[in-house]
C-alpha cells in the first residue's frame, strides 16, 4: 500500500548495485521528493492540466474580484443591463481576440453571463478547495489515530467511519447542504460537506499507519523519548504522504461534482449566490431560448473536474515506484532498427530476439494501481 | 465465513441505528414544515400553526420522536409495520414504497447490466492493448465520464436523444455530417481495438468505417426509423455472427464440433424458431413470465443442440449454443417489439414523439404486452443512457487495472510458455481471474447507484426512491426521507455482506478469521 520507500531501486538509486540500471543512473543523487516531482513534471496529461486548471483559476479571481477587491471585467453577477441583440453572445470562435460587450451572452433579465460563469467558477473552485482541506485534516487524523493506536480506537473509529460510508454521500451531503442552507454562506457549506468526504482517506491512511508502526524508525523515534503525537505526525506522516496527496486531489475531483449536483437540486449554494450547479439550475429551463447559459457552467465544471482527475492521476503515477515512463511503439520501432542497424555492422544479429519479447516484458511492468487507491 | 458474516451485520446494525438517529436530528434541524405558515397572512396563522405543531408532534423534542419512529420500525418484525406517513400528500410512507422501489430497481438495474457489460469489454481491450492510443483515448473518455455532470448531460440528452429524434422522426432528413462523424468514429474505434500490422489496421479502419457508413445510410434513408424490424434475413445474420464471434471467443474456432453447434444453433433459432414465434405471438399476447419461461426454453434447445454433437467435451459446445441460442431469443423478443413500434408512435398519446423525456411509463396507455414493453423502453433509454456514461466509467477503470495486473502474473507466463494461444490465455486464464474483484465491487456499487440515482430520477421525473427523497427534503416531510435512508442502509449492508460472501467463495485466497 505505502507507494514510496518500496522499491529499493528507486530510494537507494544512488548505491552502486543499482548504477547501472538506467532508472538507477536517473535518479542517482536524488532525494525520493525529487523524484516525485521531476515523474510528476514529466506526466504530460497532469502538466497540460495544471497549467490549465491555473489559467481558470487566475482567470476567474482577478475577472470578477473577490470580496471589496474589484476585478477587471466592468460588469459584476448580480447587477443587470439592458439586454442587447436577444442576450446572445458576443465572442465567437471565429474572432476569439474581440470579446465584445457580453462575450457568454445574457439572461433574460439583463445580467452578463460572463461575470455570473466565472463568479460561479470562483465559488466552485474554493468549495472545492475548502472541501479538499476538510477532507485532508480529518481523514489523516482520524486514519493516524486509528492505525497508531490500533485497539479500541481503531474500532472505535472505523465504526464512526463505516457509518458515514453507509450512505452515498449525496444524500447526507442533501440533509447538510439544507441544514446549512439557512447560513447562506457557500464557505461554511463547504466545509459542511468537506466533513463526509474524509472517510476514504481515513481508510488508506489508517493501512499505511498499520504497517509503517511496525517499521524501526518508529521504534528509534520511540526510543529516543519522542511523543506519541511527534511520531504520528513528524515521523510517519511523511511516509504516506502519497497515499494523502493523491486520494486528496481525487476526492477534490468529486467534491466539486458532489457540490454541483447539490447545487443543482437546490440544497447547496441558493441564489442570490451563484456557483456552477446553481447557475444550471436557474438556467436548465432556458435552453431552448438561450442554451449558451446552460453551456457555459457545465462547460466550467468538466474543465475543473477533468483537470483536478488529471493532476491525481499524475500524482499516483509520480508517486507509484514501479511507474516508469514507457516510451511509444513507434519509438521502441526506431530504438529497434538502430540496434538492428549497428548489429548489422558489427556482426550476424537477429534482432527479433530483443524486439518483441523483451518490450512486452518492459511494458507490462507497470501496473495500474486503480484499485488499491479506492478510485 | 457464517460467524464472520453475522458478526458484520450485527455491527452493521448498531452502525444504522446510531446513523439514522443522526440523521432524524439533523433532518429535523434541517426542515421546517411551519414555513409556509410562517410568512403566511391568514388571520388564523396562529391557530394553524398550532394545529400543525399539534400534528406532526413538534412540540416534542427531536430524539423521543425517533424513538416512536424506530419502534414503528421494529413493528416490522412482528407484522406491524409502521413507518409513518407523509403528511403533505397524507399516504402512508408503506404505500408510496412498492411504487418507487420498484421504480428505482427497473431504472437501475437495466443501466447497470449493460454498463458492466459494455465496462468490462472496453476494458479488457483497453489493457490488452495498454499504452496504445486506443488505451490513451479510453483513459481519457473515462476521466470525462467521471467529470461529467449527470443533471448537465440529462438535459443534453433530452434535448438530443429525444426532442431533435422525434422531430426527425416527423421529417425524416438525414444530417450527413453526422453520419459521417459516427463512421469515422466507429472506424477509429476498431481500428484501435483490432491490433495488428499497419496493413491490417488500416483495412479495419476502412472496413468500420464502410460498413458503418452503409448502416446508418440505410437505416436513416430508408424509413426504417419508422418502421424498424430484422425479418427472417436479419435474424438469421445476427444470430449466425453471434454463432462465429461467440465460438471464437469461448472455445476457438478450431474446434469444430462447437462451432458447428452454434452454427446449427443459430439457424434453428434465428430461422425456424423465429418463423415459428411470429405465428405463436399473432395469436398470443405474451406476461413476462411467459418470456421468461421461452428464454429458459431457448437456452435449453442450444445446450440440447451442443450436447447432441457429443464429442469429448461436449459441455463446452453446450454452453456456447446456449449462449448463442440466447442471443437468438433475444434478437426474437428485440424484433417483436419492434414491429409493434409504428403502431406506438402512431397512439394518441404518444402522437409521433415516441423517445419520452418525463416519467415511467405514458400513464393510461391502452394495448397489448408489446405496446406496454416499448412504451417502457422509450421512457427508460434516456436516463439509463445517463446512468451508463457514469457508471461504465468506473467498469472499465476496474476491469483495465485489475487485467493489468492478472497479466503481470508468472502463471500468464506458464501459460504462454507452455504453447497455448492467446485466446485461450486471455479468456480462459486471464480474464476469469481479472474480474473476480468486480464481483466484490458490482454490488457496493449497484447500492451507491440506487443512492445517486436521486440526480437521474429528478432530471427524468421518475417518482422512485431518489425522488422520494428530495422532495421530501424539499416539503420538509421527514417520514419519506427516513424511510429512504433506512432502505439505503439497509441495501448497504446487504450489498457489502454480499460482496464479502461472494468474494469469499470465488476466492480462495481470501480466508476469514472471525
Amino acid at each position: 500500500m505505502s507507494a514510496p520507500l518500496q522499491d529499493p531501486s528507486v530510494s537507494e538509486g544512488a548505491l552502486p548495485d543499482t548504477s547501472g540500471s538506467i532508472e538507477g543512473r536517473e535518479t542517482a543523487g536524488m532525494s525520493q521528493g525529487q523524484i516525485v516531482l521531476r515523474k510528476f513534471l514529466r506526466h504530460q496529461g497532469a502538466m497540460i492540466s495544471l497549467v490549465l486548471l491555473i489559467i481558470v483559476i487566475v482567470f476567474s479571481f482577478t475577472a470578477v474580484g473577490m470580496g471589496p477587491i474589484p476585478g477587471w471585467w466592468k460588469y459584476n453577477f448580480y447587477n443587470s443591463s439592458d439586454v442587447m441583440n436577444g442576450g446572445a453572445p458576443t465572442w465567437h470562435l471565429s474572432n476569439p481576440f474581440s470579446l465584445g460587450e457580453h462575450p457568454f451572452g445574457q439572461d433574460d433579465i439583463g445580467r452578463d453571463n460572463f461575470a455570473r460563469v466565472l463568479k460561479g467558477v470562483q465559488v466552485s473552485i474554493l468549495m472545492m478547495l475548502i472541501m479538499g482541506a476538510t477532507l485532508l485534516v480529518v481523514g489523516v487524523v482520524v486514519g493516524a489515530l486509528a492505525g497508531y493506536y490500533r485497539g479500541w480506537v481503531d474500532n472505535a473509529l472505523m465504526r464512526v467511519t463505516d457509518g458515514f460510508i453507509m450512505l452515498p454521500t449525496i444524500v447526507v451531503g442533501a440533509i447538510l447542504g439544507v441544514l446549512a442552507g439557512h447560513l447562506a454562506n457557500p464557505p461554511l457549506l463547504a466545509f459542511v460537506l468537506g466533513l463526509i468526504l474524509w472517510p476514504t482517506l481515513a481508510r488508506l491512511v489508517r493501512g499505511d499507519f498499520l504497517s509503517l508502526r511496525e517499521r524501526e524508525f518508529v521504534d528509534s523515534a520511540r526510543v529516543a523519548g519522542a511523543s506519541d503525537f511527534r511520531i504520528m505526525f513528524k515521523h510517519m506522516l511523511p511516509n504516506a504522504m502519497g497515499v494523502v496527496i493523491v486520494n486528496t486531489t481525487l476526492m477534490m475531483s468529486q467534491a466539486i461534482v458532489l457540490e454541483t449536483a447539490l447545487s443543482f437540486l437546490g440544497f447547496g449554494v441558493h441564489a442570490p449566490d451563484v456557483s456552477l450547479g446553481q447557475l444550471i439550475n436557474e438556467y436548465q429551463g432556458s435552453f431552448a431560448t438561450r442554451p449558451w447559459l446552460f453551456w457555459w457552467p457545465g462547460l466550467f465544471i468538466i474543465i475543473v473536474a477533468l483537470a483536478v482527475n488529471f493532476i491525481g492521476d499524475g500524482l499516483r503515477d509520480a508517486f507509484d515506484p514501479r511507474q516508469r515512463k514507457i516510451p511509444s511503439a513507434r519509438k521502441m520501432a526506431r530504438a529497434d532498427r538502430l540496434l538492428a542497424s549497428s548489429a548489422n555492422l558489427a556482426g550476424p544479429f537477429t534482432p527479433g530476439g530483443t524486439g518483441d519479447g523483451s518490450t512486452r516484458g518492459e511494458r507490462r511492468r507497470s501496473i495500474d494501481d486503480e484499485r488499491k487507491d479506492g478510485q | 465465513m457464517i460467524k464472520f458474516l453475522a458478526k458484520r451485520i450485527a455491527s452493521s446494525v448498531l452502525v444504522l441505528i446510531v446513523v439514522t438517529f443522526l440523521l432524524y436530528v439533523l433532518t429535523d434541524l434541517a426542515i421546517d414544515p411551519l414555513q409556509e405558515l410562517r410568512t403566511s397572512t391568514s388571520p388564523n396563522k396562529e391557530a394553524d400553526m398550532a394545529a400543525r405543531t399539534q400534528q406532526l408532534h413538534l412540540d416534542v423534542p427531536s430524539p423521543l420522536r425517533y424513538l416512536w419512529w424506530l419502534g414503528g420500525v421494529g413493528g416490522c418484525f412482528i407484522g406491524r409495520c409502521n413507518l409513518g406517513s407523509s403528511w403533505k400528500t397524507h399516504q402512508t410512507v408503506l404505500d408510496m414504497l412498492p411504487g418507487a422501489v420498484g421504480t428505482s430497481l427497473k431504472l437501475v438495474f437495466a443501466a447497470t447490466i449493460v454498463a458492466i457489460l459494455i465496462g468490462v469489454v472496453v476494458g479488457l481491450i483497453s489493457a490488452l492493448r495498454q499504452y496504445t492510443t486506443f488505451d490513451y483515448v479510453i483513459t481519457f473518455v473515462t476521466f470525462l465520464m467521471y467529470s461529467l455532470p449527470v443533471f448537465w448531460v440529462a438535459v443534453l440528452l433530452k434535448q438530443y436523444g429525444s426532442i431533435s429524434f422525434n422531430n426527425y422522426l416527423q421529417h425524416p432528413r438525414p444530417n450527413w455530417p453526422l453520419i459521417i462523424v459516427i463512421s469515422i468514429a466507429a472506424g477509429l474505434f476498431w481500428m484501435g481495438a483490432m491490433a495488428g500490422s499497419l496493413r491490417r489496421r488500416l483495412i479495419n479502419l476502412a472496413a468500420a468505417t464502410v460498413i458503418t457508413f452503409a448502416a446508418l445510410t440505410y437505416v436513416f434513408t430508408s424509413g426504417w426509423l419508422q418502421h424498424p424490424g430484422l425479418g427472417l434475413v436479419g435474424s438469421l445474420v445476427i444470430a449466425l455472427g453471434a454463432a462465429v464471434l461467440v465460438t471464437h471467443l469461448s472455445t476457438g474456432l478450431n474446434n469444430r464440433r462447437s462451432l458447428y453447434a452454434a452454427l446449427t444453433t443459430a439457424v434453428v433459432m434465428g430461422g425456424a424458431v423465429y418463423y415459428g414465434m411470429q405465428w405463436f405471438y399473432h395469436f398470443y399476447n405474451p406476461t413476462v413470465w411467459l418470456i421468461a419461461l421461452l428464454t429458459i426454453l431457448a437456452i435449453a434447445v442450444g445446450v440440447g443442440i451442443g450436447l447432441a454433437f457429443g464429442g469429448p467435451d461436449k459441455w463446452q459446445s453446450a454452453r456456447t449454443a446456449g449462449i448463442v441460442a440466447l442471443i437468438a431469443g433475444v434478437v426474437i423478443f428485440i424484433d417483436q417489439a419492434m414491429q409493434y413500434w409504428a403502431k406506438y408512435s402512431k397512439m394518441s398519446q404518444i402522437s409521433g414523439r415516441p423517445i419520452r423525456t418525463i416519467g415511467a411509463g405514458e400513464p393510461g396507455l391502452e394495448g397489448n404486452f408489446w405496446i406496454h414493453t416499448v412504451d417502457n423502453y422509450t421512457h427508460l433509454i434516456l436516463p439509463s443512457i445517463a446512468l451508463i456514461l457514469i457508471s461504465f466509467a468506473t467498469y472499465t477503470r476496474y476491469t483495465r487495472g485489475s487485467m493489468l495486473e492478472v497479466m503481470n502474473q508468472d502463471y500468464i507466463r506458464t501459460a504462454r510458455a507452455k504453447g497455448l494461444s492467446e485466446r485461450t490465455v486471455i479468456m480462459r486464464h486471464a480474464m476469469r481471474n481479472a474480474l473476480l474483484p468486480l464481483a466484490a465491487v458490482v454490488p457496493v456499487d449497484l447500492m451507491t447507484i440506487i443512492g445517486g440515482a436521486v440526480m437521474t430520477e429528478t432530471v427524468f421525473g421518475w417518482s422512485g426512491m431518489g425522488k422520494m427523497f428530495a422532495d421530501g427534503l424539499h416539503q420538509a416531510d421527514i417520514d419519506p426521507i427516513m424511510a429512504y435512508i433506512l432502505i439505503v442502509g439497509i441495501l448497504s449492508i446487504l450489498a457489502n455482506v454480499v460482496a464479502d460472501f461472494v468474494y469469499g467463495i470465488l476466492d480462495p485466497r481470501i480466508r476469514v478469521t472471525a
